[in-house]
């Protein structure tokens, strides 16, 4: 099959179930009804806390070839998914679907059991380093399912994903399984993407190094979702987990692509009073905050709410009044953490509340303009954040899909080379957003409009920055770097990457050359 | 008018530099052999400015900076940059008249040896010691392929041994001459360096100062500075207004014939209509090229 933006969907992937190709951003319209967790009976005074990790996973029943979800809010300082996949590994089960909200560097401590059977898939949004390798590398007994922040929301909701053991990194819990991430030595703000396997998993089990006495507010996950507590030394490394403030870029080069990003904000016709923004965590996008909080300041104008993937760049907006909130569904640094703890205008907020397309509402149709990072960008405007210039798996898909989707406007930075590399080509490796959602590219040489957005190319007009064509930015990235040669693939699929909605917008093959 | 707001200096052994040295406006880049390159790398730096030169077309004016002709570097540093025809050669540690007309006839050689247009390479000077302030007319007049005289600031503190002051206390008197010396001979003169990246407040204090003082324009290392500094030499919008309604006054009288401009009732002298001209062609002239981004 040939899905809307010509890529080849083939009838049959091994392990995925029901495959549809992507016909469009809104095309797809599902039926049926939500899912849910499992009915109990929870006796009065009935004791959740347990002595292990093992204990634990004896009391959940975990079984060969069930699911197991973590949440990546500790980032690349998360100790849990590490321990509690050797805890599994040590009582012999096998075939394990893992579906990880996201997988960190430091995940790969676990490749070992992969290896050994322990776990034979993953779902996920994204992986990096030796574990993207392996994902690519055709060695998975199963084909690896690539899903947005909203996507995998969505899967779990509908039961596409389902989720038999959740285990929940928990900042700080109380014997009763009440869970916050603002408290504790791990602190890591938000726990957005866990609220939704908290939700709809058969079992939940909490890990934290700080247990307090019940009860525990505020609540983030509450006690009706948590069937067991584990107390464990340490669930992160601090370090790991959050920097001190995330500094903005001294990269000139970055600075001019914020410039550009900001101008073009600023002449697209949505810089408006209570306009909305998201800025994602990456360089140039954190130093479009700096220059767009100066426009701001100049014209007067305060944004209705922000949204993220939250940095400190976006809290001292907020605590300066240029935003009038903030809604959180992930902290990148200590001041995001700590703003969450005590401005009550610093709301958390679930993977689904956020990007899920099929509930009743995610915040991200809300959003008037968000600024996202690419690995490369092509042509028909589609963007690649998965895989690098050999095709293997190093990035994750995060929320690009849900934003580029809801945003009124959505702008993608990206350098017009890295290193050696054109990053705008005539087709991206993989399509992780497709162009159709996409409205700006923002170069260091150049931006690009959509032609579906005529309305903004006139709007930019008028801005002082260097409009072009696509292609003319193609060109010239051609012209310094040469034109790529594809990646030699074979026919075996080690990867799909859904759409939000649930349907294939493309494969990652195994590159011929790992 | 051609400004010279800012001319950027880029070490000539940093390919990634060199290939986007264009893309922040500055209105000259200065690709540098000399002070940023270690002996070791003399040489490549040369072969990497030259084919940076010949591969890519910079939007703005490109200088080279070679080392001193007292070196063993100069001469081939001019043998293989004048092939790719630089807008400019910026001579560093200037001191007599005579350093600039042997340079001014290498380059005439090199014009017609590769068949350019005879006078069409410029040149700069930088003045870098009490020696050369002395000199600067002579240096600014040495040839009429000269269009800029820049003061060059650490080895002229040695010179003068002296260290900088906050306020550049120690750069009153030579950049008092230096921009005399420019002024007389009809060429800009161009401020040193601010090296402390970072520092943006004192980077904008130096760069008002100068201004003020009649400097065309500023070194600068980092493309951070280039719209800040091109701000600073903007005319404000009251100062356009201003030339705005002089020059309709100006040519009000002359459609009336009458050899007195008045504007509300006050008299204006010619330097004033002058000024007016300048402040328009000015602002003009920056709008087209001001950096390309609206801060």
């Amino acid at each position: 099959m040939i899905n809307a933006i010509g890529r080849e969907i083939p009838e049959n992937i091994a392990g995925i179930k029901n495959i549809k190709p992507y016909g469009g951003p809104f095309e797809y319209v599902p039926t049926g009804r939500l899912t849910g967790p499992n009915i109990i009976l929870n006796r009065p005074r009935s004791e959740k806390v347990l002595k292990s990790i093992e204990q634990a996973i004896d009391a959940t029943g975990l079984k060969d070839g069930m699911t197991i979800s973590f949440h990546h809010h500790f980032r690349n300082g998360d100790y849990v998914l590490n321990m509690v996949v050797a805890a599994i590994a040590k009582k012999g089960i096998k075939g394990l679907t893992l579906a990880p909200s996201s997988l960190n560097n430091i995940n790969e401590e676990i490749i070992p059991y992969i290896e050994q059977g322990v776990i034979t898939a993953v779902e996920t949004s994204g992986a990096r380093g030796k574990m993207g390798k392996l994902l690519t590398s055709g060695k998975m007994a199963k084909t690896t399912i690539i899903r947005s922040h909203g996507g995998r929301a969505r899967a779990i909701e509908s039961g596409e994903l389902r989720i038999d053991v959740a285990f929940i990194g928990a900042p700080a819990c109380d014997t009763y399984g009440n869970i916050n991430g603002v408290e504790g030595k791990s602190a890591c703000g938000s726990l957005g993407y866990a609220m939704v396997d908290a939700a709809y998993a058969d079992k939940v089990v909490a890990i934290t190094d700080h247990l307090v006495p019940y009860p525990l507010f505020p609540v983030s996950i509450p006690q009706t979702q948590v069937d067991y507590i584990v107390e464990v030394e340490a669930i992160g490394d601090p370090k790991g987990i959050a920097s001190g403030a995330l500094r903005i870029s001294k990269d000139p080069r970055e600075l001019l692509i914020a410039q550009y990003a900001t101008t073009a904000i600023e002449y697209s016709g949505y810089f408006k009073q209570d306009y909305s923004i998201q800025l994602g965590s990456g360089g140039a996008s954190l130093a479009a905050a700096q220059f767009l909080k100066a426009k701001m300041k100049q014209q007067g104008i305060t944004a209705s709410f922000g949204l993220g993937g939250v940095t400190a760049p976006f809290i001292e907006m907020l605590d300066e009044g240029l935003i009038k909130a903030i809604y959180d569904v992930q902290d990148f640094d200590i001041p995001s953490i700590q703003s969450m703890k005590k401005n009550a205008n610093h709301q958390e907020m679930s993977a689904s509340f956020y990007a899920n397309p099929h509930n009743r509402g995610p915040i991200v149709n809300q959003l008037d303009v968000v600024i996202l990072s690419a690995t490369e960008v092509d042509v028909d405007f589609n963007v690649n954040v998965i895989t690098d210039s050999n095709g293997v798996i190093m990035g994750a898909v995060g929320g690009h899909q849900d934003t580029a989707a809801g945003a009124a406007l959505s702008i993608v930075v990206a350098p017009l080379l890295r290193g050696r590399l054109p990053m705008v080509i005539d087709q991206v490796h993989t399509v992780c957003t497709p162009g159709e959602t996409v409205d700006i590219i923002v170069t260091e040489r150049g931006v690009a409009v959509n032609p579906r957005r005529k309305d903004l190319r006139d709007n930019l007009r008028e801005a002082n920055i260097p409009v072009m064509d696509i292609e003319e930015l193609r060109d010239l990235a051609y012209e310094f770097a040469g034109k790529p040669d594809p990646i030699l693939v074979s026919d075996e699929i080690a990867a799909v990457v859904e759409y939000r909605d649930g349907t294939l917008i493309d494969v990652i093959r195994r590159p011929l050359q790992l | 008018m051609k400004l010279r707001r800012t001319m950027m200096f880029v070490p000539g052994n940093n390919p990634g530099m060199l290939i986007n040295a264009g893309i922040y406006g500055a209105d000259t880049i200065i690709f540098d052999l000399e002070d940023s390159v270690a002996i070791s790398e003399k040489d490549a730096a040369r072969h990497l400015v030259y084919n940076a030169m010949k591969a890519i077309k910079y939007p703005c004016e490109v200088a080279v900076r070679i080392n001193h002709i007292s070196t063993p570097f100069g001469y081939k540093d001019l043998e293989v940059i004048l092939a790719v025809k630089p807008d400019l050669i910026r001579l560093p540690k200037s001191e007599t008249a005579a350093d600039i007309q042997e340079i001014d006839a290498i380059i005439t050689a090199a014009e017609i040896k590769h068949g350019f247009v005879p006078g069409s390479i410029k040149m700069m000077a930088a003045i870098e010691t009490a020696k050369g302030i002395r000199n600067a007319f002579e240096i600014a007049t040495a040839s009429p392929r000269m269009v800029a005289i820049a003061i060059g600031g650490e080895d002229f503190l040695a010179d003068l041994q002296t260290s900088r002051t906050k306020d550049g206390k120690e750069f009153y008197s030579a950049r008092g001459q230096l921009i005399l010396a420019a002024r007389e001979a009809g060429i800009h003169a161009i401020d040193t360096v601010f090296g402390d990246v970072n520092n943006e407040e004192d980077f904008i204090a130096e760069t008002t100062r100068i201004k003020e003082m009649g400097f065309d324009g500023k070194s600068v290392v980092n493309p951070r500075q280039i719209n800040i500094a091109h701000q600073i030499f903007m005319p404000t919008t009251k100062e356009i207004d201003h030339a705005e309604r002089v020059i309709t006054a100006y040519k009000e009288s002359l459609a009336r014939k009458s050899g007195v401009v008045s504007l509300n009732g006050k008299m204006i002298d010619v330097p004033v209509v002058k000024r007016a001209e300048r402040t328009l062609a000015y602002a003009n002239a920056a709008g087209k090229n001001n950096g390309r981004v609206k801060l």
